[in-house]
């Protein structure tokens, strides 16, 4: 149990909205194992960013809430810490990247003063140190000491996520988090900081939680993955297991759904109709309105992770046995 | 619904060789507070009647502004864009309007292409009152035609645009510049805002719409992926030139430009085990303001070579289909090949 | 190019498509937007800002003020006790009592009937000045804000210079020139506010020429006039319905202004500016007769300046979270 380092149990949070009440996460269960990289995979709305500052007791509140679940950090559940020790916890033995690193950083303050301070924040160096940790720190990422005398807005994108990386790794967390890290920034340039946090993660042994919609960037990155959609995971597996052989009608959709560089593919095989209304989440199976293989059982009755073989588990009640599977080979011709 | 299985060997689709247009050293600068800023510069190409040839390339390195200036929506500086035969860019204002019923454009984004105050009926239709097409029951019936078209459910005839997701809208844009029947399409990256599930479904409808109202399409996007499955050829970009066209086939399997190698070793391929050669660019994109003076690439070739930094190397053909501006290709090459 | 009515497109449609079928969707009457913009029911863009209006309890009474001051201003004839003119040299400067509600002014007419007809002046100066200002500053700012250039340049130099005029003096000045009266007063009190216009449309259409939908409009063909009247103009007029509303105010107080120094709408029209003017002699012995018109315009500017910050917080929900 100790390899465990994040233990998400039946989490659920909410907003509250004009429109009603949004589950952004419902029933959601994730593991993520000391020193592995898991990936988070999903499409806008599936309530990653929402788990991502669940973890970081970040959510806005209000009109956020989390109602129901447990988030066991190293074995502590970090719900039912004091705010202080939360405080601690945060920046410190975890920490977050975000997709635009410019969110995170203030424009008025140079980089290397804003590393520097995190760093004094939980560390007990003097002013010197930190300052020659934080020149440090970007020299690590790629950025000439020089430059940490500079404002965010003197950085390239690429570059801006560099500085990201370099914070959040200064305080050499146990757990990073990094949501959509690559999203806003070219392929070349995303090469360069998948490299990198590859290079660092092996040098300091960080765990890491890989948010991200791109099953390429999983497939380079990660050691296993949690498929989310509308708001639970849908399936779990090592990355090899569940690239060689992806097992829910919505993970197969959406390989079916991405063109391919390398084959030729006269023509891709979408999943119908749209994400689901996130204040009104279809009964029973909540992907049933855009299964191919979904029969009336799916609107009725809620499915149960099974694990389809050892650390591959599925959320889909083809696998418990009572949606025929063959159907989902139909459509797909 | 069924595939058209015509994909078999190097080309997709029958070979298409009667030009429908023709790019000839094309040029558009911005003036900037820094200076001229060179968005596309000197870029030479066909497009084919019945094809789709794909531009990829990175932000800001002159996809858009190319794509506009093939249809006049942004002035070009120099060079000439032949369509059928006519330069369109010595058109005079009514001819450029009349131009826009046969050349139209699909853009990427789908929140703010359409007018928010206008429901769906009145933006699609659009096209016909400025054009005073039709009667007023014709056009009504043209819009639910074009609708069912694009696969909106023709509920929506009176919805808002705020009132639909992404990939709804995104038809909405579809049907728009379709009903003008226009013989030739830039997509200016029509997925790039739209999740996967939905980008398949669009990219589907477009390349469904080609197949039946016979279009030609210049595909524009920064995802060499849905490029290179929507294209017959692909034209590779960088700073506002092109490096590199060949077919789609060849891009993947015998790139020879370095930093269309570079671009295709940084994606990452959604497989395990995909194997592949790495080549990492150091650096970012230089300035457009002050391209470098030799080839285009040089500041970040790992094969620069002294020549490079002199003087840019031309665009020629290096062997079959295949076009590239580099000299480390050209020295390769067959010194008889020539355009 | 081609003539044009024979489309192909559309001949062929039954064929259904995976992917394009909205009605399997799941899709019933309302409309689920995807996720990340929250879903909205069916609504027109008017009928959102009237409900978002209609929860701002201020606005709503600044509204119901508005209207009731409307209404009498409209049936003025029907609703005024006594003939405005009708003067009663027998009772000058009466308190109010019951024949005379709020008693009479220094000629002995009755305040009440002044004030109800004034409704009408004061209504009718605030939107025809606006009107004008509008047209004339909205116009030149939509030119300038849309081609740019030299035009913008020229036009916005103009406006500074009134600008740098205050706009009562300007008022003032055109109005010692051209003389008194209802017309010159609306037309020297819109004169002086042009350039608020001018500068608020011009800053709202370049926001909006910038955006992809104007660019779309102009690649099926619009002219730059469809495209001003037709996808500028009604995307800019949140702002401009806010400027107008507060104008209107600003306006109405003006011309009350001008007719107090003497220079503005002339006895016997009874405007509030005028009437107050006509009681400050009478401030201490009568304070009636000056109070009333007083009270008057206060009330009209303030639930206009209510509604107008209602309207602002409606059709901007941004600004309010
Ligand atoms: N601050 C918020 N207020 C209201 N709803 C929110 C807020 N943040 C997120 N949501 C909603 O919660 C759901 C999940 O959002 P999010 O966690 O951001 O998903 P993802 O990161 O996967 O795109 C979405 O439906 C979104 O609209
Ligand atoms: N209207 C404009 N004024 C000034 N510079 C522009 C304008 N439009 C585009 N550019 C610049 O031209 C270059 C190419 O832009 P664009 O064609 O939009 O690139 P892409 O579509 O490939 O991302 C960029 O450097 C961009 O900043
Ligand atoms: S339970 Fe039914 S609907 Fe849900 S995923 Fe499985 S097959 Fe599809
Ligand atoms: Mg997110
Ligand atoms: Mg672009």
């Amino acid at each position: 149990m100790n390899d465990v380092l994040l233990d998400i149990r039946d989490l659920r949070v909410t907003y509250t909205t004009e429109e009603g009440l949004v589950v952004a996460v419902d029933d959601l269960n994730l593991q993520l194992r000391r020193g592995e990289t898991l990936g988070l995979v999903g499409e806008t709305g599936a309530g990653k960013t929402t788990t991502a500052l669940s973890i970081m007791q970040l959510v806005p509140s209000p009109p956020g809430r989390i109602e129901t679940g447990e988030i066991f950090f190293d074995g502590e559940d970090l719900r039912r810490k004091r705010l202080e020790d939360i405080r601690n916890v945060r920046g410190n033995r975890i920490s977050m990247i975000f997709q635009d690193p410019m969110t995170s950083l203030n424009p008025v303050l140079t980089v290397g003063f804003q590393i520097e301070e995190a760093i004094m924040l939980h560390q007990r160096l003097s002013q010197r140190q930190a300052g020659r940790k934080a020149r440090d720190m970007l020299k690590l990422v790629g950025i000439p000491e020089g430059r940490a005398g500079d404002y965010p807005h003197e950085f390239s994108g690429g570059m801006r996520q560099r500085v990201g990386i370099a914070m959040a790794l200064s305080c050499n967390p146990e757990l990073l988090i990094a949501d959509e890290p690559t999203t806003a920034l070219d392929v070349t340039i995303q090469a360069q900081v998948l490299e990198l946090m590859r290079r660092l993660r092996s040098e300091f042994g960080t765990s890491m939680l890989l948010i991200t919609h791109d099953l390429g960037v999983v497939a380079e990155a990660c050691d296993s993955v949690a498929i989310m959609y509308a708001g639970a995971a849908v399936e779990t597996a090592d990355t090899e297991r569940l690239f060689t052989n992806p097992r829910h009608p919505y993970t197969r959709g959406l390989f079916g759904s991405i063109p391919s560089l390398d084959e030729d593919v006269p023509r891709l095989s979408p999943i119908k109709g749209i994400m689901p209304d996130p204040t009104e989440l279809p009964t029973g199976c909540r992907f049933h309105p855009r299964c191919p293989a979904a029969t009336g059982i799916c609107a009725e009755r809620t499915p149960v992770m099974v694990a389809v073989e050892e650390g591959h588990e599925v959320d889909c009640m083809i696998y418990e046995g009572l949606v025929p599977e063959a159907r989902i080979g139909e459509k797909e011709d | 619904m069924q595939p058209n299985d015509t994909a078999a060997g190097g080309v997709k689709r029958e070979e298409k060789q009667d030009p429908l247009l023709e790019v000839r050293n094309l040029k558009k600068f911005f003036n900037t507070k820094q200076g001229s800023l060179k968005a596309v510069n000197d870029i030479s190409f066909s497009v084919r009647r019945g094809e789709t040839l794909g531009i990829v390339g990175e932000s800001g390195c002159g996809k858009s502004t190319a794509g506009r200036a093939l249809l006049r929506l942004v002035e070009p500086t120099a060079g000439e864009v032949i369509f059928e035969g006519e330069n369109i860019t010595t058109f005079k204002r009514d001819r450029v309007r009349a131009f826009r019923r046969d050349a139209q454009i699909i853009f990427q984004d789908p929140f703010a292409s359409l007018d928010p105050r206008l429901s769906i009926s009145e933006i699609i239709g659009e096209p016909y009152e400025i054009f005073s097409l039709y009667s007023k029951a014709e056009r009504f019936e043209r819009v639910q035609n074009l609708m069912s078209l694009v696969g909106l459910s023709t509920k929506l005839t009176n919805s808002f645009p705020h009132e639909l997701d992404g990939g709804r809208r995104q038809r909405v844009g579809v049907a728009r510049a379709l009903a003008l029947d226009p013989k030739f399409v830039v997509c200016d990256e029509p997925v790039s805002a739209l999740d996967v599930s939905i980008q398949a479904q669009i990219l589907n409808l477009i390349q469904d719409l080609q197949d039946r109202l016979h279009l030609t399409y210049v595909f524009i996007s920064h995802d060499l992926s849905v490029v290179r499955h929507l294209s017959d050829r692909v034209a590779v970009m960088y700073l506002g030139k092109i490096v590199e066209i060949t077919t789609y086939h060849n891009i993947f399997t015998r790139p020879r430009h370095p930093y269309t190698q570079a671009l295709l070793s940084a994606i990452p391929i959604p497989k395990v085990n995909a194997k592949r050669e790495r080549l990492i660019l150091e650096g970012d994109v230089p300035s457009p303001v002050n391209p470098p003076k030799g080839c285009i690439f040089s500041g970040r070739c790992p094969y620069v070579m002294d020549k490079c930094r002199e003087a840019p190397p031309a665009l020629i053909s290096t062997e079959e289909e295949h076009y590239t501006a580099c000299y480390l290709v050209h020295d390769q090459a067959d010194p008889v090949a020539e355009e | 190019m081609r003539t044009g009515s024979d489309n192909v497109v559309i001949a062929e449609i039954d064929e259904k498509q995976e992917g394009l079928d909205d009605t399997e969707a799941g899709l019933t009457s309302a409309v689920p937007a995807v996720t990340g913009s929250r879903p909205k029911r069916r609504r027109t863009q008017w009928a959102e800002v009237w409900r978002r209006l209609r929860r701002n309890w201020m606005a709503m009474f600044g509204l119901a003020i508005i209207l009731v001051i409307v209404f009498t201003a409209i049936f003025a004839d029907i609703i005024a006790p006594y003939d405005y003119r009708e003067q009663n040299l027998l009772r000058v400067a009466d308190p109010p009592s019951r024949e005379h509600l709020l008693g009479t002014d220094d000629l002995g007419r009755d305040i009440l009937s002044r004030i109800i007809h004034g409704a009408r002046v004061s209504l009718q100066v605030g939107f025809v000045a606006v009107s004008i200002s509008l047209i004339v500053g909205g116009t030149l700012g939509a030119l300038a804000g849309y081609y740019g250039g030299h035009l913008d340049n020229v036009v916005m130099r103009f406006m500074d210079v009134l600008l740098a005029i205050p706009s009562i003096l300007l008022a003032i000045a055109i109005v010692s020139a051209f003389g008194g009266g209802l017309g010159n007063v609306m037309i020297a009190v819109g004169i002086a506010t042009i350039p608020v216009y001018a500068r608020i449309v011009k800053a709202s259409v370049i926001s909006i020429k910038e955006q992809e939908f104007i660019e779309a409009a102009r690649a099926i063909g619009a002219t730059d006039l469809r495209i001003i009247l037709k996808h500028i103009l009604p995307n800019s007029m949140a702002p401009i319905i806010v400027q107008g509303t507060l104008g209107v105010a600003i306006a109405i107080l003006s011309a009350a202004g001008l007719s107090f120094i003497g220079l503005g709408i002339e006895p016997p029209t009874p405007e509030w500016g005028a009437m107050l003017s006509s009681g400050r002699h009478l401030i201490r012995r009568a304070p009636h007769v000056a109070t009333f018109p007083g009270i008057a315009i206060m009330i009209t500017i303030f639930a206009l300046n209510l509604l107008g910050d209602g309207l602002r917080d409606a059709l901007d929900p941004r600004l309010k979270q």
